[in-house]
């Protein structure tokens, strides 16, 4: 069993709930523990770095406190979290006068921050520390012949963290390939779903969605399996009807976590697999790898 | 030397991670790789130029830079480095403060986001939506209604904030921050 300290970040407790769920469904059957930090705040995300970039970082730097002190490896599931927590660690060893200010506002409420955690992405402690043949070895219920794009995402990858590629991203197909789907060509995989400004320029996002899930649908794929970020994985499923109210299209792509992906081929039930709180629902397309007709039936009848 | 010009420049440049704004080459790659430079009055590379020329007032009086969606892609290519997507956050920061009203409703949203967790510690989701189109245009709430039913009846959207109790922390070290630290 590996032990990590985790931080899930705001939008689990609200819309990430089919990528979080999904995510402690998997935890115990990777032999990985997620502890989660007792009584975290928000991580300033980059709208208060739009407000002021001094108190967004302390912020961010409550957070490193706490987990500072679990002398864990910190895990967050939210891309906008982890790149967060990423630039905070950084910026406070680079810049002396900011690592002051925000050290003086720990200090005032007894807290203190020597830069030494590790923060990690959960795609990348899968992908590196339980790893690919770990998670094969792992599959009850291969998922094999299911075209996927895999949705990475812009702040899973970047900046640029040493992991995996700024451009053109390949774990998580590595991943769905090795749970015996079919990864297609899927370019627009690392472009930005735009969810940061979906409330107020919600055009605008909803054009990048689209843009997204045409790129996944001419490519052959019959679903989307996206990184855990609660804020993409709600931009492509929740805001899916808001693209075919403006462009008349009628797409209708099941978009998978890939928690929730690797909770399917694990063999975990429908529910387990917290796929009943997607929005485009993924029923039909899975009932072929669910175990009958029986099963399927039964989840049906528990929602 | 501290000008009009240069007091502009030098504002932005002393914000965390904009101190290299002087080294860049204007090369426009940050503006090819802008996700979302079509809407931008000013593209990433001519609102930097225009901070080096002073040019305050038209900078945050624009809508440019509310149209940054934080795609990092301008970071991860710039070759020197500047990190333009920090430049324009911090050119939003300065607009907030210093009262500047582009067209944009970004500002708004930023300021319930904010709001939100001096308030509850977290982004309460509903709680942030709801005050952002009550201060905005209510009307424009109806027509997400059907989004937000969805989210509700698929037990993702909580009507209720948690209460967290690194909340009043949160503010004193914002209060610490504003009042210049102990000392
Ligand atoms: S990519 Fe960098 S160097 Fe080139 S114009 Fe943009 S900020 Fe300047
Ligand atoms: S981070 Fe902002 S400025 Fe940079 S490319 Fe993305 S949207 Fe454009």
């Amino acid at each position: 069993m590996r032990y990590y300290a985790y931080y899930p970040g705001c939008s689990m407790e609200a819309t990430g709930a089919p990528v979080e769920k999904a995510i402690h469904a998997i935890a115990k059957p990777l032999d990985i523990e997620l502890m989660e930090l007792e009584d975290w705040t928000c991580c300033g995300s980059s709208p208060f770095s739009g407000v002021d970039k001094v108190k967004a970082m302390a912020i961010t730097a409550r957070v490193l406190a706490q987990a500072e002190k679990t002398g864990l490896d910190l895990v967050t599931p939210c891309s906008s979290c982890y790149t967060i927590l990423r630039e905070a660690n950084q910026l406070m060893k680079e810049d002396h006068k900011l690592a002051w200010q925000v050290h003086e506002a720990l200090v005032s409420v007894g807290l203190s921050y020597n830069g030494t955690v590790n923060i990690r992405h959960i795609v990348e402690v899968i992908y590196n520390d339980v790893g690919l043949e770990a998670l094969a070895a792992k599959v009850n219920r291969p998922l094999t012949g299911l075209k996927v794009a895999c949705y990475h995402g812009c702040q899973q990858v970047r900046p640029d963290y040493g992991f995996d590629d700024s451009e053109l991203p390949d774990w998580l197909d590595r991943m769905a390939k090795s749970l015996g789907a079919e990864p297609v060509y899927f370019p627009l995989k690392a472009r930005c779903c735009g969810s940061s400004l979906v409330i107020s320029e919600t055009d605008m996002a909803v054009d990048l969605i689209h843009k997204l899930l045409q790129n996944a649908q001419e490519n052959g794929a019959q679903c989307i399996v996206s990184t855990t970020c609660p804020l993409c994985h709600t931009a492509l499923d929740a805001y899916q009807s808001k693209v075919n109210s403006k462009f008349k299209t009628k797409y209708n792509l099941p978009v998978l976590a890939i928690s929730q992906f690797i909770a399917i081929a694990l063999g975990l039930d429908f529910k387990a697999s917290a796929l009943e709180y997607n929005i485009v629902s993924p029923r039909k397309l899975l009932a072929p790898y669910f175990s009958g007709k029986a099963s399927l039936a039964k989840a049906e009848s528990a929602t | 030397m501290n000008n009009g010009h240069t007091a502009f420049l030098n504002e932005v440049a002393s914000i965390p991670a904009c101190d290299k704004i002087n080294e860049c080459v204007q090369c426009g790659v940050c503006s090819g790789s802008c996700t979302t430079a079509e809407h931008w009055e000013y593209t990433p590379r001519k609102i930097i130029a225009m901070v080096r020329a002073g040019m305050k007032d038209e900078v945050l009086n624009s809508n440019s830079i509310w149209y940054c969606v934080s795609c990092y892609l301008c970071n991860a290519r710039c070759p020197r480095d500047i990190k333009p997507a920090n430049i324009m956050h911090a050119l939003e920061a300065i607009a907030l403060k210093g009262g500047y009203k582009p067209p944009t409703k970004t500002t708004t949203m930023y300021r319930s986001f904010a709001r939100s967790i001096e308030k509850n510690g977290r982004i309460y989701e509903f709680g942030f939506m709801l005050e952002y189109f009550l201060k905005t245009n209510p009307f424009a709430a109806l027509k997400m209604l059907p989004l937000a039913l969805s989210l509700l009846t698929h037990k993702r959207m909580p009507l209720l904030p948690k209460v967290v109790k690194g909340t009043d922390q949160l503010n004193k070290m914002f209060h610490n921050i504003t009042t210049g630290g102990s000392r």
